[in-house]
């Protein structure tokens, strides 16, 4: 054995990659519960390829075939279900496990310097996991499965100009069709291989840079010399055996979550596998209700919550594209002296806390039929959305003079409260009740002035960070 | 703040209320659905051969898998239940075609293998007892799960025939509005009211059954997983303990 080691060793680097990224990668002593997420996360990705390749073993790309090979694999296929329901569930348990990672990059600052290429990477991630998960949901060929990629594909076509030849680009048709399913079959395949590709490349950056931790201190600026290591940072201690044990009773946690649904709930009551797709594709009937998959649920009612205007409905897809993109700008927005919420003022809570249930509101919108009443509740979320970043440098500033970009987005946030108000007292015709509109119509400006106004007048107090780490 | 975060993980995973099934906005009624007794599952699909197999397929629904689900004798179910040249390990496939079917109907009788699970077995279940005659419509039935079903109430041998009762209201405009509220028996069937509502519960299993054979094994195997997975569990723990010792 040993000998094998060292031949492998002359020509690959094999005991030194194990050192550096496992046994000598020295983490932070202090993660608490959501620093289980990364890991999970893997998981879940190597999870998902393997029933992936399971399924496609026995999958059929073929408009006539799919729906029904679908069901082979749920009948006839030995532990086909159980392969099947895996994957189904995995799709949505990735969606969760990296919200809650996501959640604890925000609450920590895990975005801020020198970690903004990680934070990038990592939203790269979840632009590549979005595109899987909807050419994935098209595989089955349910009603749900078609209806769906029907509403997500004309998206595209409300783009001026290019917009009807683009979407008709994607589909290789007028409408969905077999042509359809046999691109979208093919890209499903490939995405999770780049999107490996993309941890790969998270994951080394991580390892250049050392972890966050729920501190937001930088132990490698630390006092130096461990038990296992003179130059190894005091606070750190080795990612193996440690995190590797710790990780360990996490996933047995998670799976017992995981594989609870899979046996017991795997339709989710209808979130994870949705009732209507039970049924083939039928392009000549509409179901009664469209809504995508929970986790898209959020952008989809931002989606509908912005009125057409100037002939053209392409302003609701532009802020979902927009309310993406302003994640990837986090490390830049936030201004604050200090990383962790630990040490962060109580504005800031308040704002986290505000985004929280305006995602949570905004993921319940998407998935209701739309009346007046539900669609000012998701224009106002959707504000508070945008606010919430175009805000991020004024309540994290703490007493620190504006730059000027900053004051530009806080004159943006501010004009977007205005002209939101404007349209529901004086364009929205028909709209709902006075009440609901002067309801509204305070707590916008109460957003504003807390997260916007406030901050700049008193300055937020800022709790001294430690030079070691707390437990 | 460990309780915050476990609702957390739960809100995340139930961002909303439940959809709700679709169709008419009738009451339906309760039904405990079972999957282990293994009888009443034998007698829905006796039913099941005898009532709708010859409009609608089971197509993904193999009579082998059926017969050893329900722990029927292959050769039993080869002599009573298949009625046609069909060997025992092909699927359930009607006698009418699909161009009969619209014909006759307007609209070919939908396959069932997955009715189960594109209904809720509350809704077959009130579905299946909620024919009642009507001469306005084509087949001169209806339903009020199902408003203007295109299927006739194929079970009326069996339960007779039922006549609406109905309640006529007035809204605040004076406009008349009637709907039903129950039914009247006016022609009594081969079974009483009781002996139909079984055999409706022992069809609705059947359908439940159907719509995901793997239901019979897979609590069993998540029973299984989840003691595994606590045993293991305690063994993490405690290595993690182990370990964890000389960290301060």
């Amino acid at each position: 054995m040993k000998a094998l080691i060292e031949w492998v060793d002359a020509r690959f680097p094999l005991v030194n990659v194990a050192r550096e990224h496992l046994t000598e990668y020295y983490a932070p002593k202090n993660f608490n519960f959501w620093y289980f997420f990364g890991s999970l996360a893997l998981l879940v990705l190597v999870l998902q390829i393997v029933t992936g390749i399971l399924l496609a073993m026995n999958y059929k790309p073929d408009a006539d075939l799919a729906f029904a090979s679908v069901e082979y694999i749920m009948r006839d296929v030995w532990g086909g279900w159980f392969v099947r329901y895996m994957h189904s569930t995995g799709a949505s348990l990735f969606f969760v496990v990296i919200y809650l990672h996501m959640f604890r990059g925000l609450l920590y600052g895990s975005y801020r310097s020198p970690r903004e290429l990680i934070w990038i990477i990592g939203m790269v991630i979840y632009l590549a996991m979005m595109a899987t998960a909807f050419f994935g949901y098209l595989l089955p060929w349910g009603q749900m499965s078609y209806w769906g990629a029907q509403v997500i594909v004309n998206l595209f076509e409300t783009l001026p100009v290019i917009g009807g030849p683009l979407s008709e680009w994607i589909r290789g048709d007028y409408v969905i069709s077999d042509i359809t399913l046999n691109r979208f079959y093919a890209f499903h395949y490939l995405v999770p291989f780049i999107l490996a590709g993309l941890v790969f490349a998270h994951i080394v950056a991580l390892h250049k840079v050392g972890s966050n931790n729920p501190d937001g201190i930088e132990i490698k600026k630390g006092p130096k010399g461990n038990r296992w290591s003179e130059t190894a940072p005091k606070d750190g201690i080795p990612f193996h055996p440690y995190y590797s044990v710790k990780d360990l009773l996490g996933t047995v946690v998670f799976m017992a979550v995981f594989l609870g649904i899979v046996f017991f709930i795997p339709e989710m009551f209808g979130y994870f596998i949705e009732q209507p797709n039970y049924e083939p594709a039928n392009p000549l009937k509409t179901p009664e209700h469209i809504a995508p998959v929970w986790y898209f649920t959020p952008y989809y009612a931002i989606l509908r919550a912005i009125p057409s205007f100037a002939g053209t409905q392409v302003w609701g897809v532009l802020a979902m594209f927009v309310s993406i993109v302003l994640f990837f700008l986090l490390p830049w927005l936030d201004r604050s002296p200090v990383k962790s919420i630990r040490y962060k003022g109580p504005t800031t809570r308040l704002a986290l806390a505000l985004f929280v249930v305006t995602f949570l509101v905004l993921g319940w919108l998407g998935t209701q039929a739309p009346t007046t009443n539900l669609t000012i509740m998701s224009q106002f979320f959707t504000l508070v959305y945008m606010l919430f970043f175009l805000l991020f440098p004024c309540f994290s500033s703490a007493g620190q003079p504006l730059p000027l970009l900053a004051k530009g987005l806080l004159a943006l946030s501010i004009l977007t409260v205005v002209a939101t108000i404007v349209y529901w007292w004086a364009l929205w015709s028909g709209g709902p009740a006075a009440v609901y509109k002067i309801g509204y119509t305070v707590l916008s400006v109460l957003v504003l002035f807390l997260l916007g106004i406030r901050p700049l007048l008193r300055a937020e107090p800022v709790k001294p960070v430690p030079e070691r780490l707390t437990k | 703040m460990k309780i915050r975060f476990l609702l957390l993980l739960v809100a995340c995973l139930y961002p909303a209320t439940v959809p709700a099934a679709g169709g008419s906005g009738a009451d339906l009624d309760h039904y405990e659905y079972t999957v282990k007794d293994i009888h009443s599952l034998q007698n829905g699909a006796r039913l099941f051969v005898n009532y709708c197999l010859s409009c609608h397929s089971a197509q993904y629904m193999r009579y082998n898998r059926m017969a050893s689900d329900l722990e029927i004798p292959e050769d039993l179910v080869q002599e009573s239940m298949i009625f046609d040249d069909t060997k025992i390990g092909e699927p359930m496939t009607a006698t009418l075609t699909r161009e009969d079917g619209e014909e006759w109907f307007g609209v070919a009788p939908p396959d069932l293998s997955l009715i189960g699970k594109l209904r809720d077995p509350e809704w077959l279940y009130t579905y299946l007892r909620s024919f009642y005659i009507d001469d306005t419509t084509a087949s001169g039935w209806n339903n009020t799960v199902f408003p203007n079903v295109a299927m006739p109430h194929v079970l009326w041998t069996l339960q007779g025939i039922q006549k609406p009762v109905y309640a006529t209201e007035v809204d605040d405009r004076g406009h008349e509005s009637r709907h039903v509220t129950g039914f009247e028996l006016i022609r009594e069937g081969s079974m009483s009211p009781e002996e139909f509502d079984h055999a409706m519960e022992d069809l609705t299993n059947f359908l439940y059954y159907m719509g995901e054979p793997a239901r019979m094994v897979r609590i069993g195997w998540g029973m299984w997983t989840m003691l595994f997975l606590a045993l293991f569990g305690v063994l993490a723990w405690f290595l993690k303990k182990e370990y964890w010792r000389d960290v301060h």
